[in-house]
């Protein structure tokens, strides 16, 4: 049992008007087992939490913590945070010329366990999670995601996602992008990954559209850097039917505004 | 891997008759008072012409006007603003361009199949000068001053198994010159491997003839010492449907400097040129190469990659292709790719593409040198892989696309293995 606990974050990052504060002071305590969906129009800082988390360098925290079981994951450099058992599945993942996908699943896998994976159970592992996920064989010859169309890439993801066994998985919009097939697929792997009982999922999400295939026990609406509302599954029913235009009354139609105009920048 | 640009050239049926003599509606293409020599002069009676470049006060703007002889006298003594001499650190030369070569060439130690040739000869020997005709200073005075050339050949339809090795070891810091001729007959097949090691101060000609329906493979080994200092001309002549690929890999020395050549002589021929260099602190890897599609229907496709790290380590790479008149139907891509791993170090890279006939299949330049990417090492890094492996990785990936060509098992072995005594001196 983990527990991914963040406290009061506040993040910026430096933009060619100054700094800009993104989060201001979110809170938020994911457990194994658990499955969080975070939603909210554009720019309102879904993203940032995920990177942030993830430990990218373009996102400062002012202030607050984010702790994986009292570990202090701030402190932590970004591989290292992997090696903890954090994954995050990226909105727009890299192409890494000159660096085979088997090479690549391979020299993480054995970074996160410590250890090289036995040769022959890895091969069949590989193979299997990339037969459930619709990925040609021919996908590990290639580049880390050279070529790749939207949908390959996000496959992908789930793909390590389910062969590096995170504590913690964070999907950062893996559903744009998606037709409805490709969304089944990607769903059907992060279930998969979950409900081997040892994982906890944070789901972010502009749409509604996936949680018809990935249950949330928790979902929590982001605007403007901070949760404005906390609910059970039953409130991302309303926002399907509302979408978020209640929250730009309560918080002002100009901070939603400023808010998709930053995410635009 | 960053802000790669890509030109394709298709350039519509030129006119009748130029108006000017020398323009064309796409402008200035030959010096006119190039033209009646534009041809490459080479071989044969050509052996005792010379051709000078755009001649008094004309500046040799394009690579057809390249002055070309046998005789030393012929070139200028250098002042480093020639335009094929503008990158290179002439004081380092060490004597290359000012002095007599006398000191002793690297030793020549050739392990071959029997069903190839091996020979020593003198200066007279006919087959000198079959391919090559020195287009610097520097190659004109090897040329004037070698004293034996090694002359391997691959007899007509001989298939050979297995690579011809050919190791050159450096006696010393006394300037020399050295002088290698290859000849791939007709319809042989045939692996040679240069292998440079040791320290030598030398400005080497290699001549590579590759006759008709051949199909020769030259692997340029630069793995010197420290020290060494190397100015190589290999130039190859292509008869009527050769295939020639040559690798040029340039790891070690002070100063290296090669300068590959392809001439196509009649249809049908094909060349791949491929290169791999990886400079450190204070090293300078120039590569300066010439495709001349001088007839039609050839082929030809260039991809040079190099990486660099470290204070002042310079590579320099000119990739000079002509398609005259006479190419009809030519089909060539040339690419170059730089990789720089750290601050203070610096890659000149120059694709330079002629074309005199818009009747070709296809002709594209390509340059790019990027910074070993934050985006990608930030993905690396988030599944896990620490900083270090994850810059190894994707130096390795850049260069293996080079290494995968060489095909020969023991040196794709050895070099990678070189490559990463190079990368573990990033650490330093």
């Amino acid at each position: 049992m983990s527990t991914l606990e963040i406290k009061d974050l506040h993040v910026s990052i430096d933009t060619e008007q100054g700094t800009k504060e993104i989060l201001k002071g979110v809170s938020l305590t994911i457990r194994t087992g658990e499955t969080h969906a975070i939603m909210g129009p554009n720019g309102s800082g879904k993203s940032t939490l995920a990177s942030t988390i993830a430990g990218h360098p373009r996102y400062k925290v002012t202030s607050g913590t984010i702790t994986l079981d009292g570990e202090d994951v701030l402190a932590m450099s970004v591989d290292e945070r992997a090696r903890a058992g954090l994954f995050l599945a990226m909105q727009y993942p890299v192409e890494v010329p000159g660096v085979s996908m088997t090479n690549f699943l391979r020299t993480a896998k054995t970074a996160i366990d410590g250890e090289a994976p036995k040769l022959r159970t890895w091969t069949k592992d590989v193979k299997a999670a990339m037969a459930q996920l619709r990925i040609d064989a021919d996908f590990t010859q290639r580049n880390v995601n050279e070529g790749f169309s939207g949908g390959e890439k996000k496959r992908v993801e789930i793909l390590q996602l389910e062969l590096f066994k995170p504590k913690f998985a964070i999907l950062d919009e893996t559903d744009s992008g998606l037709d409805v097939d490709a969304l089944k697929v990607v769903s059907e792997g992060v279930n998969r990954a979950h409900g081997e009982g040892n994982m906890g999922t944070l789901l972010i999400t502009h749409y509604t559209r996936i949680l018809r295939y990935i249950k949330p026990d928790f979902v929590h609406v982001f605007v403007d850097g901070q949760v404005v509302e906390e609910g059970g599954p039953e409130l991302a029913d309303r926002l399907e039917d509302e979408g978020y235009d209640r929250y730009a009354t309560g918080a002002g139609a100009a901070t939603i505004a400023a808010a998709s105009a930053a995410a635009q920048a | 891997m960053t802000d790669i640009t890509t030109e394709k050239a298709r350039i519509g049926a030129p006119s009748a008759q130029p108006f000017i003599n020398g323009f064309t509606e796409e402008g200035e293409s030959l010096s006119p008072l190039n033209a009646a020599e534009s041809k490459a002069p080479l071989a044969g009676e050509a052996v005792k012409r010379h051709s000078h470049g755009g001649g008094v006060g004309v500046p040799d703007s394009s690579r057809a006007g390249r002055l070309t002889s046998y005789k030393l006298a012929d070139f200028k003594p250098l002042t480093g603003m020639e335009e094929d001499w503008r990158f290179t650190p002439l004081k380092r030369l060490r004597g290359l361009h000012t002095e007599v070569l006398t000191g002793a060439a690297p030793a020549v130690s050739v392990t071959a199949p029997d069903s190839v040739k091996v020979e020593t000869v003198g200066r007279d020997d006919r087959r000198i000068g079959s391919a090559a005709i020195p287009e610097d200073r520097v190659s004109a005075n090897a040329w004037e001053n070698f004293t034996e050339a090694t002359v391997i050949t691959v007899p007509s339809e001989v298939q050979v198994d297995g690579e011809v090795s050919v190791l050159l070891t450096g006696q010393g810091t006394d300037a020399s010159a050295q002088h290698v001729v290859i000849v791939a007959e007709k319809f042989s097949k045939s692996v040679v491997v240069l292998d440079h090691q040791g320290t030598a101060v030398v400005s080497e000609n290699i001549e590579i003839l590759v006759e008709d329906g051949a199909q020769l493979t030259v692997i340029s080994l630069q793995e010197w010492n420290d020290d060494a200092v190397h100015a190589s001309s290999q130039q190859a002549k292509l008869g009527r449907d050769a295939k020639f690929k040559h690798i040029v890999v340039s790891l070690g020395g002070d100063l290296v400097r090669v300068t590959p050549s392809a001439r196509f002589t009649a249809p049908g021929a094909e060349v791949e040129l491929f290169g791999l260099y990886f400079a450190d602190a204070g090293q300078h890897l120039e590569q300066r190469l010439f495709v001349d599609h001088a007839v039609a229907n050839c082929k030809s496709n260039v991809l040079y990659k190099g990486a660099l790290q470290g204070r002042n380590a310079h590579t320099v790479w000119v990739g000079d292709v002509l398609i005259r008149k006479e190419a009809e139907g030519t089909d060539t891509y040339e690419a170059n790719r730089n990789l720089v791993l750290t601050d203070g170090a610096r890659a000149d890279s120059v694709p330079n593409l002629e074309i005199e006939t818009g009747l070709i299949a296809g002709a594209g330049h390509a340059s790019a040198t990027g910074r070993f990417d934050d985006q990608h090492l930030f993905y690396l890094m988030a599944r896990g892989i620490p900083e270090e492996v994850a810059r190894r990785l994707v130096v390795r990936g850049f260069l293996n696309e080079i290494i995968q060509k060489i095909n020969v098992p023991a040196i794709e072995e050895r070099l990678t293995e070189a490559v990463e005594r190079e990368l573990a001196a990033t650490n330093h």
